[in-house]
């Protein structure tokens, strides 16, 4: 379902891991549009995903009452891509390191630092309830969709 | 498209032919069935030709790392050949490229194993 806002695309979906597949999609499409490279969008694509997955997985735990939302806008400076759950929020500075030598041999851990390693800003709002990630990717001069 | 696994042995190492994404939901599971499968049954010697393997999440970082991990829990040893060059970024990025033996020929892999 897309929105009515001109030049974005905003989505509300189930939990579910078809949706994270639809906003995975979704991204590496912007970022293919917006011209940038195969490596640039695979990274935006991930970031997207790992976005998603942690809205799905630990904000909405798979609860088919509480949707997902995502937004994905060329704005010409930047891509902007929104994900927001309706989980019971995610404090950021909580988040162990993962690269800190107690935390590599964990099995989870590393969405977020993946996500900050590929975009060039992560922005985090309590939405109460829920948390919404702004991913901005910024964009070389003449990179506005056609 | 989801990860197909493949096993033959070579010189005593069982080798796991990946192909395909390790994403959470379902080739984490996959891998993790299939290593924990190896390991349950006394399998020591275990290398994950990730030559096929053109995307790995998060989820499955933490698979490689738990398969990794369960193996050296039971004195087994788990190693990866033939990283892509997108695997092998993460790795790098994630600084799993230090926990990991990694190869990029299966000769030497396979001779690697005590």
């Amino acid at each position: 379902m897309s929105g009515a806002k001109a030049g974005r695309l905003s989505l509300q979906l189930k939990s579910t891991m078809e949706s994270v597949a639809e906003v995975e999609a979704a991204a590496e499409k912007l970022a293919a549009e917006a011209g940038l490279d195969e490596d640039e969008c695979f990274h935006v694509a991930m970031a997207a995903r790992e976005a998603a997955v942690n809205a799905v997985l630990h904000g909405n735990e798979y609860d088919p009452a509480k949707q997902l939302s995502a937004s994905f806008e060329n704005t010409g400076a930047a891509l902007v891509i929104t994900i927001a759950d309706q989980g019971k929020g995610l404090d950021p500075d909580s988040l162990p390191d993962p690269l800190a030598p107690e935390n590599l041999l964990r099995g989870t851990g590393r969405g977020i630092f993946l996500i900050r390693s590929f975009m060039d800003e992560v922005r985090f709002r309590q939405l109460h309830p829920g948390t919404e990630l702004t991913l901005v990717k910024h964009l070389a001069q003449g990179s506005e969709n056609s | 498209m989801a990860l197909t696994i493949a096993s033959r042995e070579v010189d005593g190492v069982t080798v796991l032919d990946l192909s395909g994404r390790i994403t959470l939901g379902e080739g984490s599971v996959q891998l993790r069935d299939a290593v924990r499968g190896l390991i349950s049954k006394g399998v020591k010697k275990i290398l994950l030709n990730m030559g096929e393997v053109n995307y790995v999440d998060s989820s499955g970082l933490g698979e490689l790392v738990s398969a990794y991990t369960s193996a050296k829990n039971q004195q087994a040893e788990v190693k990866l050949l033939n990283l892509t060059k997108k695997v092998h970024d993460l790795l790098q990025l994630t600084k799993l490229y230090t926990v990991f033996d990694i190869y990029d020929d299966e000769a030497s892999a396979i001779a690697s194993f005590k």
